[in-house]
């Protein structure tokens, strides 16, 4: 059977799938709608956690970043895990005594006011927007590559399946879809791993394999180092980021995940607080499983495709090549006219091969029957333009393992995408129908009122949801680090200290978060888009990118408030008591809107 | 009659005072277990996958460099590890402490 054919199929069955739980888990009440009734058993709860919180970016461009990065990419692995820690030790247990519905729920409650809410909704409402617009690429990338229908048709599709399903059920039939897709995904990352694992180091395991040795004898790991060194590129083992950079940027992504609304909701959906606890222990042993065996995919994509391209005739190309170039994300122009492509890094005179960010193709096909570029040359002699995101979905077609295994791995990447986005738009929902309409606008509104205004509302994010997926605005890769490091800069200090200092009180907290806030925003846009040419280690402060800069903004966040809450008032008898009830687990009722 | 009511009385402020002075103890405790824990996040991660990088990479652990394999597996192994004990030691102290669940 051919790809295309595997894919229709594994892809309709898993859409069957979720399809057919949406009908089952339908929700009744606005606490089923917002927190699944608040009755998940942890185990499943760390399931449907781990497929939430690994995304397009986690399944399709993470392995393919540590796969041109190296050692450098170790922040993707350790920042994306470690959160969990954080969130295990210091969040979820207290947010779940806590009991209501939000994250703004818990800012403003504990913080008495109404501003310090609303900052948060902001914040909720903007995070959760740009992860969605990431989301939906990722659903067009699958499509237009594996079933070969216009993105654009592709983004609709998955539009509609998201909508079913989180319309009907709310978070009820989010999770139970969830804990599918969580299947669904991990199934179709381990299986070419462990086809590859095999192949390259005769190691059925991954984890393993990566510190293997080759057939012919030497460890991979050396062979890589030597293979990106011949051809000009830094050490695999080594990277070449600054050691302060790769702390700030590990720091910021550790203590973003943490405080990212969709995330610590999640355990808002156990019945106790010790199933808070050990539920985050769940997701991030699922989670681990993924993120250990992507740097061993990582290794063996970088090893294969340097193996397969490097100084080799394009006429011999493998169809996956091609395939791809047609997509736009891989490009080859024949600067010296050889017919070979040459890959090559800068220390071997290489670099990018051609002018602009993105190919821009002619039509004309070239003497060798090459898809013809109008960009720019540049003066270096690497020919290849190679997008990181294809790694992980063409690795098994570099690998050239069977058709039904790359098709499992198409709907792995939609399973990853689908999952991510519709834990994300009911936070969008309930930010709106909970913490705005509910709780600002009209607090005497009726519950199946609130119900049908969070049904509009997934539906409205779905809808906006979709148009930047088919327009995708060029700035979205750029806003990923805004997405972390408002997180770090804004809730994650303000939680902590609302839990861990009694006498936090609302000015503190509300200048700690306005500070981390217009901080962080200020230096990524600086960086990102009004100095883009600045945006390198001379001019950053303290040698930080944009991408690890949430955490100075943590810092900042954290001192702020500390020094503004001691020249202000302490906070009412009644906040400290509900501290002081957060800190014991006895006594936790279910989630609760009043 | 009034002498009765005041001890009673009394018994239930030393109760409340007691009370209060257990759940200072568990709070206690269990902020210990959590600058313990830390560290420990900390040292893996921060510590040996990054800053004590090269250093490690001296050693070997068959065909990983150590200071890598820490940072790319090493870490994320004992994060996992970390929260099951947090769990376990809890869940003890819960019950020591009476503070648990049903």
């Amino acid at each position: 059977m051919s790809v295309q054919l595997w894919t229709y199929l594994i892809v309709g069955l898993t859409f069957a799938i979720y399809i057919g739980i949406a009908i089952w888990a339908k929700a009744g009440s606005t606490k089923e709608f917002y927190v699944a009734g608040a009755g998940v058993h942890p185990m499943i709860n760390g399931m449907a956690t781990a497929a939430d919180w690994m995304s397009a970016a986690s399944f399709i461009s993470m392995a393919g970043l540590i796969s041109f990065m190296g050692y450098d990419g170790s922040v993707y692995l350790m920042g994306w895990t470690g959160g969990y820690v954080l969130l295990a030790l210091l969040l979820a247990p207290y947010l779940r005594k806590f009991g209501k519905f939000t994250v703004p729920d818990f800012v403003g409650d504990r913080y008495y006011s109404n501003a310090a809410r609303t900052v948060a909704v902001i914040c909720a409402i903007f995070v959760s927007f740009t992860y969605v617009a990431g989301q939906m690429r990722g659903v067009g990338v699958v499509f237009s590559r594996f079933l070969e229908v216009d993105i654009n048709t592709g983004i609709i599709i998955g539009m509609a399946i998201v909508f079913f399903y989180a319309v009907l059920g709310g978070m009820k039939g989010i999770t139970y879809t969830q804990v599918a897709q969580y299947w669904v995904l991990i199934f179709a990352y381990m299986v070419p791993a462990i086809f590859l694992s095999i192949m390259i180091t005769n190691n059925a395991i991954p984890q393993l394999g990566l510190g293997g040795a080759t057939s012919d004898g030497v460890y991979l790991l050396d062979k890589l180092d030597n293979l990106s060194k011949d051809l000009g590129f830094a050490a695999y083992t080594t990277g070449s980021k600054p050691m302060i950079d790769v702390f700030a940027i590990t720091l910021a992504l550790m203590v973003g995940t943490a405080g990212l609304p969709h995330v610590i909701v999640r355990f808002f959906t156990v019945p106790k607080v010790r199933d808070a606890r050990i539920s985050a222990g769940w997701a991030l042993i699922f989670i681990a499983l993924l993120y250990t065996t992507a740097p061993a995919i990582a290794a063996f994509a970088r090893v294969n495709l340097i193996n397969t391209v490097s100084n080799k005739a394009y006429a011999e190309m493998p169809s996956w090549f091609k395939n791809w170039e047609k997509t736009g994300l891989l490009a080859w122009m024949d600067k010296n006219d050889d017919g070979k492509i040459q890959y090559l890094g800068k220390k071997a005179n290489g670099g990018d091969a051609f002018e602009g960010e993105k190919p821009k193709f002619t039509k004309e096909k070239g003497p060798v029957g090459q898809m013809m570029l109008s960009n720019k040359p540049t003066d270096n002699a690497n020919e290849l333009y190679i997008d990181k995101d294809i790694m992980v979905l063409a690795n098994p077609e570099i690998g050239r393992l069977p058709n039904w295994v790359i098709a499992l791995v198409a709907a792995g990447g939609l399973a990853a995408a689908l999952s991510t986005a519709a834990g994300l738009l009911l936070v969008i929902s309930s930010s709106v129908s909970h913490d705005l309409i509910k709780k600002q606008i009209n607090p005497n509104i009726s519950e199946s009122a609130e119900l049908m205004y969070a049904r509009i509302a997934v539906a409205v994010a779905i809808l906006v949801a979709g148009y930047f997926g088919i327009n995708p605005p060029g700035f979205v890769a750029q806003v990923v680090a805004f997405a972390f490091g408002l997180a770090a800069a804004s809730f994650f200090p303000i939680i902590i200290l609302g839990i861990f200092s009694k006498r936090m009180n609302k000015e503190g907290a509300i200048a700690g978060m306005l500070t981390g806030l217009v901080f962080t925003a200020a230096y990524i846009i600086n960086f990102k888009f009004i100095n883009p040419g600045d945006n390198n280690p001379d001019h950053w402060i303290l040698g930080i990118s944009p991408e690890g800069i949430g955490t100075v903004g943590m810092v900042l966040n954290f001192v702020v408030s500390f020094v503004v809450s001691r020249f202000t008032p302490a906070p009412p008898e009644d906040i400290q008591e509900l501290v002081d009830s957060l800190r014991y687990p006895k006594g936790a009722g279910e989630a609760s809107a009043h | 009659m009034f002498f009765c009511l005041q001890v009673v009385l009394n018994k239930h402020k030393l109760t409340i005072a007691m009370e209060k002075a257990k759940l200072q103890e568990y709070w206690k405790i269990n902020l210990g277990y959590l600058v313990g824990l830390l560290v420990v996040w900390f040292v893996v991660s921060y510590g040996f996958g990054i800053l004590l990088v090269e250093p490690l990479n001296a050693i070997r652990l068959g065909g990983f460099k150590l200071g890598f394999w820490f940072a790319q597996q090493g870490s994320i192994y004992v994060f996992v590890v970390q929260i099951f004990v947090y769990v376990m030691l809890m869940n003890k102290l819960d019950k020591k402490f009476d503070v648990h669940e049903d």
